[in-house]
């Protein structure tokens, strides 16, 4: 590297080395979600009538809008990248404070549509819950774990990528060294690809 | 070769930072520390787990049955399990031994990521100890056999949430370790170290990592469905909300299958190490050892459902995964004959690791061979659920992968910290460690075969011979462990100064000091040979 | 799989050479969203459209995702190996998994 003569450049820094890290630790929440994906085709198998009925009782237009909010979030952090790369820290931290509010967004929604879910009575170990045919309650057991979880992980990458933007403004990523935030968005974008899977399963094709 | 490099470089068991003693270990990122905080607390919980084993040996004594009430009896198997698989066997070769060895091994300074591998033995730590504080709070031990079979874990009244909680974090240490490991495998080899050029500990290190990561991401989304369940009531494996608790079986043994290859692997790479320095030749078929351990991976993956041949599952999937099983044997079986051919003909030098390297043979043989009649169905129907699993993975986990655990300290232990044992105290503690073991799990190999079924806290009078036959096994057992272990300790302070190369071994280890230094090697070494040249061997 | 074991630098020069601009994806945006739309036209026609379009249209936007947000087009094979071998594995697992479910 050029500018090795930084005293924390001395270090050896293999960029590659913490990509590849990063994709790892990816493969396992891939993994941790397919855990969950299998259980729903298992539970889907079993009941398919029992899911078409209470996948209909889901809100679409809310499922869709969600859908493109965390699509343009996931566009906002690669272009932040594209930013830092060619050395515009403004814009870069621009991208990535649209992806936060996007985020947070995203989570509203979310919250708005659990509320409603919550006061229809639609929720485990309800009361009326316990009245509907067996699959429809494992639908809503997996509903709750599944969306529920993704909103976790929505949650910790929105920390992820707030703390980046402190580091962007710190300049401690900059346009020589920023695998940090490429990792972050790799995580965020991992994020976008789970409820890509998730809405048709929920609110679509149920 | 010179038997003793020098070097400017401190040891690294000597601190040199601005933090001294105990503080200085629990910060340090150093892989040969780590691994050393690893060893020191799995041997603490190893003999925590035999000491349960034990009680339960003794209470199927008739004089002793009114020691202890049923209910402790279901709660020293489940801890004894959980402990065992959990803390010891899972994380045991890997954690210790590859962290030690396997940046040495591959001619690296550390592994990849060494903070991330810190905080993987705290994510260990903190695990166990939720396991702990599992027991005295909440609605007392866990009762439910390390499996935690739903419905029964959704319903007793046992703290099983919390224990559970407790093995999900213990899985983040372990895929932590296997992201460090593949990555390190990747990035940190020495020039010229070429994959086909790496000992075969790393491949088998390296398999072991992928299954890791692969597998164990699937028992913690299980284990936070339990969780969830018993929390929340979502019904998932509730069959009086529609669940299904064959679907956790399913979930569970997708990982705790694989996870016993992760037990595995890497006992066998450690032994592909010892073979061929005291047989002074090079590995007979390095790379059918190197790919059978991928393959063991590959396939291992694939044969979980033969934990569940009683349960109900569809005919066609039952012979699918009889057929699955018995491929593995295969693989394997490539290992067994590739150790066995690397010692024909060889000049061999016996000595302790050797010995217990060969009884590792042995005893595995004998677990994977009842392995395979388990894998057949209809010997699988007969003996389900009785002592003959638990001897067959007693044979496996503990003639295997503890057998194996104690063969790599006998050969790495020099390396590690400098000392020599005793050889004759080793040799003396073999034969109440081989008798007592083979009179304890080859009883319940029998057993089974007449009956006698797994967790039962009382028995019929007829198994009563054997039952006595295996509580004496037991003692032996304990004493063997207590005089190797004992035989160690007592090297730790009072033994010998080892030299650098003891065995005369041939891979990267044994050209740095005895203990290594802090970084390994003076300068990053440069490979132009494979693992096991030996320069006798090829004049003969 | 022979990448040399120490390349650190050429693998972060060779990364920084040519990025790819803001054009680039802001169009695998809008395929996106398009196909977002297309998958919800689907699923007004009826159930089979409505998964059919869940196992065709929903990989596709998966694998946008991956090979152009996430930067899998212009990494080494090492990468997508390791995304290919998890993809099958989870594959094989459903696999097997239907062995039993399917055959009840």
């Amino acid at each position: 590297m050029s500018d090795a003569t930084h005293a924390h450049d001395a270090v050896h820094r293999d960029d590659f080395g913490a990509r590849l890290g990063m994709w790892l630790f990816l493969v396992t929440e891939i993994v941790l979600f397919g855990g969950l994906f299998i259980a729903y085709a298992y539970m889907r198998a079993t009941y398919p009538a029992e899911f078409h009925h209470a996948g209909a009782e889901l809100n679409a237009t809310l499922g869709v809008t969600n859908t493109v909010v965390l699509l343009t979030s996931s566009l906002t952090v690669v272009l932040s990248l594209v930013a830092i790369q060619r050395g515009d820290k403004v814009k870069t931290m621009a991208f990535l404070s649209t992806t936060l509010v996007l985020g947070v967004t995203f989570l509203v929604i979310k919250s708005f549509e659990w509320a409603t879910k919550f006061h229809h009575g639609l929720y485990p170990n309800a009361p009326h819950l316990a009245t509907l045919p067996h699959g429809e309650q494992v639908f809503f057991g997996l509903y709750f774990t599944m969306t529920g979880l993704h909103g976790l992980h929505v949650i910790a990458g929105l920390s992820v990528l707030a703390y980046m933007l402190v580091k962007v403004a710190r300049e401690e990523i900059r346009q020589d060294q920023y695998v940090l935030l490429e990792n972050g968005g790799l995580y965020w974008h991992l994020v976008d690809v789970i409820w890509i899977f998730l809405l048709p399963l929920f609110y679509l094709a149920a | 070769m010179s038997t003793h490099a020098t070097t400017g470089q401190p040891s690294y068991l000597v601190d040199t930072g601005a933090r001294k003693g105990l503080v200085a270990w629990l910060l340090s990122t150093d892989h040969k520390r780590i691994g050393l905080l690893y060893l020191g607390s799995m041997v603490f919980f190893f003999f925590v787990a035999v000491a349960l084993g034990f009680v339960m040996r003794l209470v199927q004594l008739t004089s002793f049955e009114h020691l202890i009430t049923a209910q402790t009896y279901n709660a020293l198997f489940t801890l004894h399990g959980v402990i065992m698989v959990f803390l010891f066997v899972v994380p045991g070769l890997p954690a210790v031994f590859g962290n030690f060895f396997l940046p040495i091994l591959i001619g690296a300074k550390d592994v990849a990521f060494p903070r991330l591998n810190l905080a993987s033995w705290y994510f260990y730590m903190a695990g166990a100890a939720i396991v702990v504080i599992a027991l005295f709070t909440g609605g007392g031990a866990p009762d439910t056999g390390w499996t935690f079979y739903v419905p029964f874990s959704l319903r007793t009244g046992t703290n099983v949430g919390l224990a559970v909680f407790g093995a999900f974090i213990l899985g983040f240490s372990s895929m932590l370790t296997g992201i460090n490991f593949i990555t390190t495998i990747h990035r940190m080899r020495a020039p010229g170290m070429g994959w086909f050029r790496m000992p075969l500990f790393c491949w088998a290190v390296y398999s072991t990592a992928w299954i890791q990561i692969l597998a164990t991401p699937i028992l913690a989304i299980t284990l936070v469905l339990v969780i969830l369940e018993r929390a929340f009531g979502i019904g998932i494996f509730d069959p009086a909300k529609g669940g299904d608790p064959l679907l956790y079986e399913h979930l569970f043994w997708i990982y705790s299958h694989p996870a016993v290859y992760i037990m595995i692997l890497p006992a066998m790479g450690a032994i592909t190490e010892i073979i061929p320095t005291f047989a002074k030749r090079t590995i007979f078929g390095y790379k059918a050892i190197a790919f059978s351990s991928v393959a063991i991976a590959g396939v291992g993956s694939l044969v979980w459902a033969h934990h569940m041949f009683t349960s109900g599952l569809s005919q066609f999937a039952v012979m699918t995964f009889s057929l699955l099983t018995m491929i593995v044997a295969v693989p394997s079986a490539i290992k067994v004959f590739n150790w066995v051919s690397t010692l024909y003909k060889g000049s061999i030098d016996f000595q302790p690791p050797l010995l217990f390297a060969l009884t590792f043979i042995f005893l595995f043989c004998i677990g994977g061979l009842t392995g395979v009649m388990l894998g057949a169905l209809a010997v699988n129907v007969h003996v389900h659920d009785t002592y003959f699993v638990v001897g067959h993975f007693h044979y496996v986990m503990f003639g295997g992968t503890g057998f194996a655990f104690f063969a790599a300290l006998l050969y790495w232990f020099p390396k590690m910290f400098g000392k020599m044992y005793s050889k004759k105290a080793i040799y003396a503690s073999w034969f109440p460690l081989f008798i007592g073991f083979n009179m304890l799990y080859f009883t319940m190999l029998v057993l089974g075969v007449m009956g006698m079924p797994r967790r039962y806290f009382h028995h019929l009078p007829q198994f009563n011979t054997g039952h006595e036959i295996a509580t004496v096994g037991s003692w032996f057992l304990v004493l063997g462990l207590l005089m190797f272990f004992g035989t160690l300790v007592h090297a730790l302070f009072k033994g010998e100064k080892a030299e650098d190369n003891p065995w005369g071994g041939v891979t990267l280890e044994w050209t740095i000091p005895s203990p290594p230094p802090q970084e390994n090697f003076e300068e990053i070494p440069t490979i132009t040979t494979g693992p096991y040249h030996f320069p006798q061997e090829s004049q003969g | 799989m022979s990448e040399p074991a120490i390349t650190a630098s050429a693998h972060a020069d060779a990364h920084g050479i040519e990025h790819p601009g803001y054009g680039t994806f802001v169009k695998v945006w809008l395929a996106l969203v398009v196909l977002t739309g297309l998958l919800v036209l689907m699923s007004h026609f009826g159930q089979s459209y409505a998964v059919w379009g869940l196992l065709i249209l929903t990989p596709i936007k998966a694998s946008l995702v991956f090979y152009f947000f996430m930067h899998l087009r212009y990494e080494g094979p090492l990468l997508k190996t390791i995304v290919l071998v998890s993809l099958g594995t989870l594959l094989i697992f459903f696999a097997l998994l239907f062995s039993d479910v399917a055959f009840r």
